[in-house]
């Protein structure tokens, strides 16, 4: 019987390879489509839809009715452009300076402890410590740590950098930091991964070829390690964007310091106004979007992503 | 610093160079000169310092002791950026994200050197790959990639040109043709080339002078022929094409000829070609100049004979033919006999005679006690094998 089901099924072998290949590879994919399909499509039509509604006439606060309500986007745009504007701001020096401190990180353990690789896998570790615990209760820590009975305003109040009556809770420096802080590790790993590869044998071959250590490293090592800097630049830039705990009053912000990720909880969860959170989400997302295809382009690393 | 164009090849000289790493020496104590406009060929097995002398000379390694000066300047402390030398990687190194002309016109640019484009177009063209300029790396294959690694040293016209086995990588077709455009471009840009390579024909093909390395130190130096004609030492003889050695006691030192008794046969060898003339000494000859005779031929002067021997092996290979003769009291010699006429002119179990001149000869430096007797082997990683377990083996002796 099974000879028989063995031969039976030889000349189907005999069919072209690639005929016989596609619906394995739809059935290998059917459930990221799914999954994809399920939590993103049918989520980001709802949004969309919702960001056109319109109130209903006579409703409760919280009704509304399926509209084309574009006016939703205007009316978004001209109330809190500083929000947006802010979100954006905060975002882009919190990955430079997030950039900046992990770079040398990555290089360190990528480049100077590859000869070492038990303190490697060490620093990798400490690196990637942070996530054993969560991130609300590490930015809780660090409002603990920035009151203004803490010990960093005590000190800086004793080194007379900051007046009597000083703040950095609820300040933007206290956000950007706390921003900056929780994304190193999406920053750093994205960087290691690339600079852990890296030949030093171009870096020789640049000494080799007249340039000082110093053009070395930006003609060389930099563009080398691109893709893991643009990657650490949008794993922190993206959702730092979108970030509504750091900026939070609960946190490390104010109401001053509201991102628009706080404007989009606030108007989904107190104030009802489904449709202005939608449409905000939905020009997030978008300008989040144009930021990074732009940014992929200019940086010219199609070829090396 | 180099921010122009070296006028010619500068000298090289390494004074007493000690490179020294955890666990092990690399190079001891080496002192070398190699004249301006010279080709330089550094030949040794693996593993033999050659590498690391490159790089330090390069300056990617520093020295533990001695000096380097390069054309009279001592530039042992100067960061490698800072020095007029140029190397071609083993790897080629050339940089991923920049393209063939960017990668070319790199050292130009860094110096400030006026239309780095232009010139790096001019280098591109000597290796006839201008056409390529705007390609990346990955796109080109491996020949082409190590004469772009070529021209993006040679653009600098440095005073030293550093080639680190650079044909390496290339099949035998194209590292033929290599080797002729190397030597070409040396002579035509007049620069001081140092070649490291662990391919003696590729060495003897391309150099003026040729340092034989084993154990980071330089057993002998001279022109090809010099080395080949008169090897001073069993690791030379060997690693230099091959050689038939024998060992035996000095019986009569009068006059222009030693007269060495091996196995009871008495074999003569110029006195100004041996280089020790007492006592235990190792005589050798080249396979090439070996006479293959099947009858017994008179005892003449000035002719070595040797046998009757029985010839175990016969091989084949176009121009010549590769005989191996089991020789009592000898052992194995080698005898290479030009194809004059058709295919062999003896088979496998004749009885054969073999004779040389007595001026083909030449008598090594090393003491017979620990001359180490090699197979003739091709294979220079063999031989470098075989001669570190006959050390090793000393050592546990004694």
């Amino acid at each position: 019987m099974a000879f028989g089901a063995f031969s039976s099924a030889t000349p189907v072998a005999a069919e072209p390879a690639v005929r016989r290949r596609s619906p394995i590879a739809l059935f290998l994919l059917l459930p990221g489509a799914l999954y994809l399909s399920l939590f993103f499509l049918v989520p980001f039509v709802s949004l969309i839809l919702t960001s056109f509604q319109a109130p209903r006439e006579f409703g409760d606060i919280g009704q509304y009715d399926y509209a084309f309500k574009w006016e939703n986007y205007v009316a978004v745009i001209q109330t809190y452009l500083p929000h947006i504007l802010r979100s954006f701001g905060y975002a882009a020096i919190a990955t430079v300076l997030a950039l900046l401190f992990s770079y040398p990180l990555a290089y360190f353990i990528g480049v100077k402890l590859r000869r070492y690789p038990l303190w490697q896998a060490l620093a990798l570790t400490l690196v990637i410590a942070p996530f054993f615990i969560s991130f609300l209760l590490r930015t809780l820590a660090w409002k603990q740590i920035l009151s203004d009975e803490g010990p960093v305003v005590s000190a800086l109040q004793a080194l007379t950098v900051l007046p009597e009556g000083a703040h950095i809770t609820g300040t933007p420096v206290a956000v950007i930091f706390g921003l900056t802080y929780n994304f190193i590790p999406f920053m750093t790993l994205p960087i290691y991964t690339s600079l852990e590869r890296l030949d030093l044998r171009y870096v020789e071959a640049g000494g080799d070829l007249y340039a000082s250590p110093a053009t070395t490293f930006l003609r060389v090592t930099v563009p080398l390690s691109l893709p893991g800097i643009i990657s650490g630049t949008l794993l922190t830039f993206i959702p730092a964007s979108g970030d509504y705990i750091n900026a939070s009053r609960d946190f490390l912000g104010s109401t001053d310091t509201a991102m628009i990720g706080n404007v989009i909880e606030a108007n989904f969860l107190q104030l009802q106004n489904y449709p202005a959170a939608a449409a905000l989400s939905i020009v997030l997302m978008a300008v989040i979007l144009v930021f990074v295809s732009v940014y992929v382009k200019r940086s010219g690393t199609e070829e090396l992503l | 610093m180099a921010s122009s164009f070296a006028e010619s090849g500068a000298d090289l000289e390494l004074v007493g160079i000690t490179k020294r790493f955890p666990g092990f020496t690399a190079i001891d104590h080496l002192d070398l000169t190699i004249p301006a406009g010279s080709f330089f060929a550094l030949l040794g097995p693996s593993g033999c310092g050659k590498t690391t002398t490159l790089r330090l000379i390069a300056g990617l390694e520093d020295p533990t002791a001695g000096r380097i000066l390069i054309g009279g300047k001592d530039v042992t402390n100067t960061k490698s950026y800072r020095r007029p030398v140029n190397t071609v990687f083993q790897s080629y190194a050339l940089f991923p994200h920049m393209t063939i002309i960017e990668n070319v016109a790199f050292g130009l640019k860094r110096r400030g050197i006026q239309n780095p484009m232009g010139l790096a177009h001019e280098a591109l063209r000597l290796v006839e790959l201008d056409h390529l300029a705007q390609r990346r790396p990955s796109q080109l294959s491996g020949g082409q990639q190590q004469r772009v690694a070529l021209a993006r040293a040679v653009v600098n016209r440095p005073a030293l040109l550093l080639l680190d086995e650079p044909l390496g990588a290339l099949d035998l077709k194209l590292r033929r043709q290599m080797q002729i455009e190397l030597k070409q471009i040396q002579g035509d840009v007049g620069l001081t080339f140092l070649h490291v390579t662990h391919d003696q024909e590729e060495a003897m093909t391309m150099a003026d002078t040729i340092a034989v390395m084993n154990k980071g130190e330089i057993e002998q130096m001279g022109a090809p022929e010099e080395l080949y004609e008169l090897p001073r030492t069993a690791f030379v003889a060997n690693f230099l094409g091959q050689s038939n050695l024998f060992t035996g006691p000095v019986i009569t030192s009068k006059g222009d000829t030693l007269v060495v008794d091996i196995a009871g046969r008495k074999l003569e060898v110029p006195r100004d070609r041996a280089q020790r003339h007492a006592g235990e000494v190792t005589i050798g000859v080249r396979p090439e100049k070996l006479a293959l005779l099947t009858d017994e031929p008179k005892q003449e002067a000035g002719v070595n004979l040797v046998g009757p021997g029985r010839v175990v092996d016969v091989s084949f290979s176009g121009v010549s033919t590769q005989y191996q003769v089991q020789v009592p009291g000898l052992g194995l010699m080698t005898v290479f006999s030009q194809n004059m006429v058709f295919g062999p002119v003896v088979n496998v179990g004749a009885e054969v005679w073999l004779t040389w001149g007595v001026e083909h000869g030449f008598g090594l430096a090393d003491d017979p006690a620990t001359a180490p007797r090699f197979e003739p082997d091709e294979d220079t990683s063999q031989i470098a094998t075989q001669r570190r377990e006959r050390l090793e083996t000393e050592f546990e002796e004694a």
